[in-house]
């Protein structure tokens, strides 16, 4: 099976700052391809970097053959009109309703009659379960609301590519799983693949195809979520079973408790 | 090991220059990329249209209640200045000139950058900082065409139509006061106005230089809240800068203009 989205020897950095090194990714078409780590491990810059929103040091990201990098502005929005993204927060526009968020795309790049962009907003919504909400103010729905909203927008133009940032991100136990859901069933019934930006391990382990473990800026682990359940990588370990204390340590690096407290040498 | 003094104080200017230097250089590109995008933006006339309403429309009051009073307290000052020289007929002339070559344009402006331009900043710095700016361009829609271009234009747009109106109930105001109250001839008010005023060295001056400020007061709102900090503190600052620097620009263009305009 061809990969939608290709990712080799990247590295990129803010400033002096490094933030991914030597990641190389694959995404196979159709799949549902999960990236999990910690806060800081460089999850959300990956997604920003297929998205060519950042653009690296070093290395290339390839979607669908294209050089993300290599392209001009024209070139890029080209490509962006095959992707959709959901933002960790739903970043619905604030000034529209409900109906107008999921329109939006339509409108910007079809010239479709406004009774076939009704029809084809209301599927959307219906598919997220928002219908009757269509007529809704943004400040009127709640945070898993916005989030179904975001996803529909997401889909409204049948992207070949979907990211999700951080989906499960401050949403009830409920909420979540229902957008798990969604998520699945989205990428199966439009046949598109999408890459899960998350740390919530439970709910990606029930979706996902495949996961990529990552810390730091590096790939420490990959499997699918059996092998990783298995998994006696130590990080691996500690992340599933979120455990305190492992490879990832719970106190800040730094200076021993005995040297801040002056008690060097004392036996 | 520290540097010496002199090379310290001239490494700080050094880097005080350059920094001058690349923040003109951005708020320059971005004029530029602005305007490349300002024939596109006309091609979506509704967009447009919302923001002349939006801009236009809600600070019209402040701008007539303003513009009624600065007439007002011209009249009474006037009055009392050209009385003493026996040319209180005149005081048409001196109100209507003050409103339509300096007060309307440089006032409605002052105004229309707390009004609108503090406006204009904190919708484009919150929509950055909610993340809706990235959302837009990952929808391959370009913020600066959807989002600033019709804003500009908004700004464009509205502010002569301000300036007018503010000058036009200025001089209504000044009517009230120097003809109704103080007891200012009527005929000679008027006549004195029609005789003295001159449609394209007063009135379309006047129109020009608020077009001009429509510009760099615009323009400034729409770039702090682009480049704001997507955070509360920073979008409250690019707010604070808004108001500070479109004011002084307001100030420092309208001498410029003036000096060209009306310097014979």
């Amino acid at each position: 099976m061809s990969n939608l989205v290709e990712i080799r020897d990247l590295h990129f950095s803010y400033g002096d700052r490094p933030i991914l090194a030597n990641l190389s990714m694959d995404f196979p078409r159709g799949k549902l391809i999960a990236v999990m780590g910690g806060s800081g491990s460089g999850k959300t810059t990956v997604l920003r970097l297929i998205g060519g929103q950042l653009r690296p040091q070093q290395g290339t990201v390839t979607v669908g053959g294209e050089n993300v990098h290599q392209l001009d502005t024209e070139g890029l929005y080209r490509l962006r009109r095959k992707m959709g993204m959901l933002f960790q927060f739903g970043a619905l526009f604030t000034d529209l309703t409900v109906f107008e968020n999921v329109a939006f795309p339509l409108r910007e790049h079809t010239d479709l009659p406004e009774e076939l962009i009704r029809d084809l907003v209301l599927m959307r919504l219906n598919a997220v379960g928002l219908r009757n909400a269509h007529a809704l103010k943004t400040n009127e729905i709640s945070g898993g609301m916005a989030r179904r909203v975001a996803l529909a927008r997401a889909v409204a133009l049948d992207p070949q590519l979907i990211m999700y940032d951080e989906p499960f991100a401050g949403l009830d136990p409920i909420s979540m799983g229902v957008t798990a859901n969604l998520i699945r069933n989205l990428t199966d019934a439009l046949g598109s693949t999408a890459i899960l930006v998350s740390h919530d391990v439970q709910e990606t382990f029930h979706i996902a195809d495949y996961v990529y473990f990552m810390s730091a800026g590096k790939v420490v682990a990959a499997g699918t979520p059996d092998e990783l359940r298995q998994s006696t990588h130590p990080y691996v370990k500690q992340f599933v079973n979120a455990e305190p204390d492992g490879p990832v340590p719970f106190h800040y690096p730094g200076k021993s408790l005995a040297e801040d407290f002056g008690l060097e040498g004392v036996q | 090991m520290s540097q010496p003094l002199p090379s310290r104080f001239l490494g700080a200017i050094g880097g005080f220059v350059l920094d001058v230097l690349a923040r003109l250089g951005t708020v320059t590109r971005s004029f530029l990329q602005l305007t490349a995008k300002l024939p596109g933006a006309l091609r979506r006339p509704s967009l447009i249209s919302e923001q002349v309403h939006f801009i236009g429309n809600y600070s019209l009051l402040i701008i007539l209640i303003s513009g009624l009073f600065v007439g007002m307290v011209l009249a009474l000052q006037g009055y009392y200045t050209l009385s003493q020289f026996g040319a209180s007929e005149n005081l048409g002339q001196l109100v209507a000139l003050s409103l339509l070559r300096e007060l309307g344009p440089v006032v409605t402006a002052l105004l229309f950058a707390g009004r609108a331009g503090t406006s204009l900043t904190a919708e484009i710095g919150l929509m950055k900082a909610g993340e809706q700016l990235a959302a837009m361009e990952m929808m391959a829609v370009n913020p600066i065409q959807r989002v600033l271009a019709p804003r500009f234009w908004g700004g464009l747009i509205s502010m002569p139509i301000l300036a007018t109106a503010f000058s036009a109930i200025g001089i209504i105001g000044g009517y009230l006061v120097g003809v109704q109250l103080i007891g200012v001839d009527e005929g000679a008010f008027w006549s004195q106005m029609q005789a003295n005023i001159d449609v394209r060295r007063d009135v379309l001056n006047g129109v020009l230089k608020s077009f001009i400020f429509g510009i760099a007061v615009t323009f400034t709102a729409l770039f702090q809240g682009y480049e704001s900090q997507p955070t509360p503190e920073g979008v409250s600052r690019a707010t604070t800068r808004t108001v500070v620097v479109a004011s002084l620009m307001v100030l420092g263009l309208d001498f410029i203009m003036t000096a060209l305009m009306f310097t014979k």
